[in-house]
């Protein structure tokens, strides 16, 4: 070899030196699950449509919202949104606003005329579904994604259920709810109205059906013997709200008073505001604490004048005033009487104690379990062995509406696996992307965008919607609060920290890749992951 | 001149990488086709900091010139991790000499290639602490005295780590080394004594002088396209911590590195022609207990005979420096109690 002088060996590059070999631990890419993705009812991967969201490609971050749910317009206004309750980011600042980006994501969609998937291939299974609120429409549109015949029955004029006949116009505008049950039924749908169904198995043998899936919701309202006088008027907030969203509300005069601690005990008592009440006083048993509705609520009824009284039940009704009892917390947090007696003026009483089911349509049906008022199902929301299936408010759970539609996600692909004769598949989850596997160093600072809401003295009389859209600039500001959890959103730390250079960057949407030749297993790129979508596993010797 | 830092793109420019930036706002380690100026199969501990500043930093310096640098490298960790004859982890023409001589040695880099016509091959020269605050030292000073057309860069890592951790006139007080045991009443290296040799190289009142820690990569690559900017002699001083010498666990040297930033002991500047023209601030401050006490060098102040008093002498070192440099915005500081 021909070499300078003093010089008796080539120089050679230090990569034929395999640092790996020092490695006792080895760093592996991951895919957590998001808490946000984790808590939501209806299965939505939010990270990942944030995460589309996040470069501006709203109609890609749409499409993969609808993947899981149809109806991001009318979730982005109703749903409590537990993601935001989950969401990690609570712990920098504040969550970020998943609901508000998910409403402005379901209004782009209608401004655009963004259409929902093409049905799959035609199956030729026929699927009855009964009631067409959200389980109901969810179920539909998975099956029809699927493939599957849909034939949508409702007892209503119209289609929507409790999302049309139970929540107020002012939190849920009906051309929104319209727009996105148009979407659905346009995917190809046989749809009756007016259509009461008496008996569950006479109407699937009649029409020939494969599977049925029930979703009648919950629309009896719970009632209690109140002693009260002729005059006095008492109604129940399930029909209360069903008239006034027939545009038939009844006369409750100027005081009314709701009794109840629920969502529905402040449609209600928000509704007749609207209605002209200048008193709507919610009578609930327990404290705010134990209150069912949800704080965001709850803080809008006050801001619209509806007052709260607290540990108290109605005792009687007597000609122009009620008669409370004052209540005392136990140690079990139940509430006991005290004995104490006070009078509050009313003109009427609205009952907003509950909901029950009409299950009389499965009187006949074999092999089918009701417990207190539910169906009782699998986890394929299967009732019995009898291609019966069932979710939303007729089965135990919450009665939310986002509960509902992840019910009859459920239940479509439950349907599917039942009618194609296929032993259901069993998804493994990935382990929960948890805070303290942030590194929340790199995240910028930056606040939640707030959805404005209309001016309080506005709402009081009128049945325009309360809180407002985003901008697209706040949208896209909000999405990119997204933390990321638990999943690579490709920032490069991993590629720039690595001192051994022993990260390898695949190009846009491929992540990375470990050079294990000469990673010598130092963990920085572990520590220096945002998102935690890196972790360190003992190497195999 | 301070760069406006990108707001609400999710990571901003915190992270390496930021696919919603625009390119040219990326970072070159973003970048898959950046240098690698120093390549793998380095003999460099587990997650050395030192490697990887010398990337930072070279490659930043490659993107800045084009291609076109020389670097010149005194004997140290650097030089011995990634050039053990015949074998060599540089993709860069890169020259080493003595422990001592590197700012000679660059001078006369940069005369050869100045008599050659070669305006555009600019010259780095690289050292550690030891190679730069004592056995450089005298030639350093009179490379700046000379203003050479050189960017030296010092990658501190506080102290003689591959010869077995001794003492350097960089280590901090209290800390443990080899030559400076952690016993009798002032454990580790006594207080008062050192040099802050980024001051020194501010007294020769040299065109560019800064600062920068291998936690705040934007910040590190700005300064290094900064310094290719200007001609003349030009001083960069990288902290670097070292996972042996510190006794830090391997997966914390950027953490570490941020801390020394965030808690006030290494503040993080930029001076021109002998005056300091911008500072990073101190974005969550953080007491100095919080970098002391991961790293084993500092064990001794805590544990089972702790050493508050010492600890809160260090403390006042980080005050006066965040007094010095005005590292703690008082803006920020106020609004954020107000809110």
């Amino acid at each position: 070899m021909d070499t300078p002088f003093a010089i008796t060996l080539g120089v050679g590059t230090s990569r034929a030196n395999h640092t790996g070999s020092w490695r006792v631990e080895r760093p592996v890419y991951v895919d957590r699950l998001p808490p946000c993705n984790n808590a939501c009812p209806a299965g939505e991967n939010i990270q990942g449509w944030l995460y589309e969201a996040e470069s501006g490609n709203y109609e890609a971050a749409w499409r993969k919202l609808v993947e899981e749910n149809p109806l991001p317009s009318i979730m982005g206004r109703v749903c409590f949104h537990p993601c935001e309750t989950a969401c990690n980011r609570v712990q920098v600042d504040e969550a970020v606003g998943i609901n508000a980006v998910e409403r402005f994501l379901g209004d782009l969609a209608i401004e655009k005329g963004w259409q929902l998937p093409d049905p799959g291939p035609d199956t030729s299974k026929r699927i009855l579904v009964v009631g067409a609120g959200p389980a109901g429409l969810s179920a539909t549109y998975h099956l029809r994604l699927l493939g599957h015949q849909v034939r949508l029955v409702d007892s209503a004029e119209r289609l929507g259920g409790m999302m049309r006949y139970g929540i107020p116009a002012y939190r849920l505008p009906r051309a929104i709810l319209d727009a996105e049950i148009d979407r659905v039924i346009a995917m190809g749908v046989d749809v009756a109205l007016n259509h009461v169904v008496h008996d569950i198995e006479e109407e699937r043998s009649a029409g020939g059906f494969d599977a049925v899936f029930l979703a009648v919701g919950a629309q009896l309202g719970k009632r209690v013997n109140i002693p009260a006088g002729d005059s006095s008027k008492i109604v129940d907030a399930v029909s209360f709200l069903h008239q006034v969203a027939h545009d038939d509300p009844p006369l409750l005069g100027r005081r009314v008073v709701v009794y109840g601690g629920g969502d529905t005990a402040f449609d209600a008592a928000r509704t007749a505001r609207r209605l002209g009440a200048t008193d709507a006083v919610i009578v609930y048993r327990r404290n705010r604490e134990r209150m069912g509705a949800s704080g965001e609520e709850f803080e809008q009824a006050l801001g619209e004048g509806v007052t709260v009284r607290w540990l108290s039940t109605v005792n009687k009704f007597e000609g122009d005033h009620i008669v409370l009892e004052k209540m005392q917390l136990n140690d079990e947090g139940f509430p006991e009487s005290t004995g104490e007696f006070e009078e509050l003026d009313a003109d009427s009483l609205v009952l907003a104690l509950g909901q029950d089911t009409d299950l009389s349509l499965l009187d006949h049906a074999q092999d089918v379990t009701v417990e207190d008022g539910a169906v009782s199902v699998e986890t394929s929301m299967m009732a019995g062995a009898s291609g019966i299936f069932a979710g939303g408010d007729a089965v135990p759970a919450d009665r939310t509406a986002t509960v509902a539609v992840g019910h009859g996600k459920r239940a479509a692909h439950g349907i599917d696996d039942y009618v194609m004769g296929r032993a259901p598949d069993v998804k493994q989850r990935h382990e929960l992307a948890t805070f303290e596997r942030l590194n929340t160093w790199y995240y910028a600072d930056a606040p939640r965008t707030k959805r404005p809401e209309l001016e309080k003295i506005r709402r009081q009389t009128n049945f325009e919607e309360v809180v407002g859209g985003l901008t697209e600039d706040n949208a896209l500001f909000e999405a990119r609060r997204c933390l990321s959890c638990g999943n690579c959103f490709e920032c490069d730390n991993c590629f720039g920290v690595c001192p051994d250079n022993a990260v390898i960057k695949l190009g846009t949407g491929e992540r990375y890749e470990f050079d294990y030749d000469f990673c010598k297993g130092c963990g920085i790129c572990v520590k220096e992951c945002p998102c935690g979508a890196i972790e360190m596993v003992p190497e195999r010797i | 001149m301070t760069r406006q830092p990108v707001h609400f793109y999710q990571v901003g420019s915190f992270a390496v990488g930021n696919r919603l930036l625009d390119a040219d706002d990326r970072t070159v380690q973003s970048n898959r086709d950046r240098t690698n100026s120093i390549d793998s199969g380095h003999r460099a501990c587990q997650g050395c900091g030192e490697a990887l500043g010398a990337r930072y930093a070279l490659d930043a310096a490659m993107r800045a010139t084009n291609g076109q640098v020389v670097a010149v490298n005194a004997t140290g960790c650097l030089e011995v991790f990634s050039t053990p004859y015949p074998e060599t982890s540089w993709r860069i023409p890169w020259l080493h000499s003595l422990f001592g001589n590197a700012p000679a040695v660059a001078t006369g880099v940069a005369a050869a290639l100045r008599v050659k016509g070669k305006h555009d091959v600019r010259v780095v020269a690289q050292a550690g602490d030891g190679g730069t605050v004592d056995i450089g030292f005298g030639a350093l000073s009179g490379m700046f005295e000379r203003n050479d057309d050189v960017l030296f860069i010092c990658y501190d890592n506080e102290g003689y780590m591959n010869t077995g951790v001794q003492r350097s006139a960089a280590t901090p007080p209290a800390a443990r080394t080899a030559t400076t045991d952690a016993v009798g009443p002032e454990p580790g290296n006594v207080f008062g004594t050192g040099k802050d040799l980024p001051r020194i190289a501010m007294a020769h009142d040299i065109p560019y002088v800064a600062t920068a820690t291998v936690a705040d990569l934007h910040d590190l690559e700005r300064k290094v396209e900064r310094a290719m900017e200007i001609r003349g002699a030009r001083y960069l001083h990288v902290l670097v911590p070292c996972p042996l010498g510190w006794g830090s666990a391997s997966n914390d040297t950027i953490h570490i590195a941020r801390l020394a930033k965030e808690s006030g002991l290494f503040p993080v500047f930029e001076a021109e022609n002998g005056k300091v023209t911008s500072v990073s601030p101190i974005r969550r401050r953080v007491p100095v207990e919080e970098y002391l006490s991961i790293q084993r060098r500092y064990g001794h102040l805590f544990g089972k005979s702790p050493r508050p008093d010492i600890v809160a002498r260090i403390q006042e070192m980080a005050n006066d420096n965040i007094a010095r440099y005005g590292l703690v915005d008082e803006d920020v500081e106020a609004k954020e109690i107000t809110d």
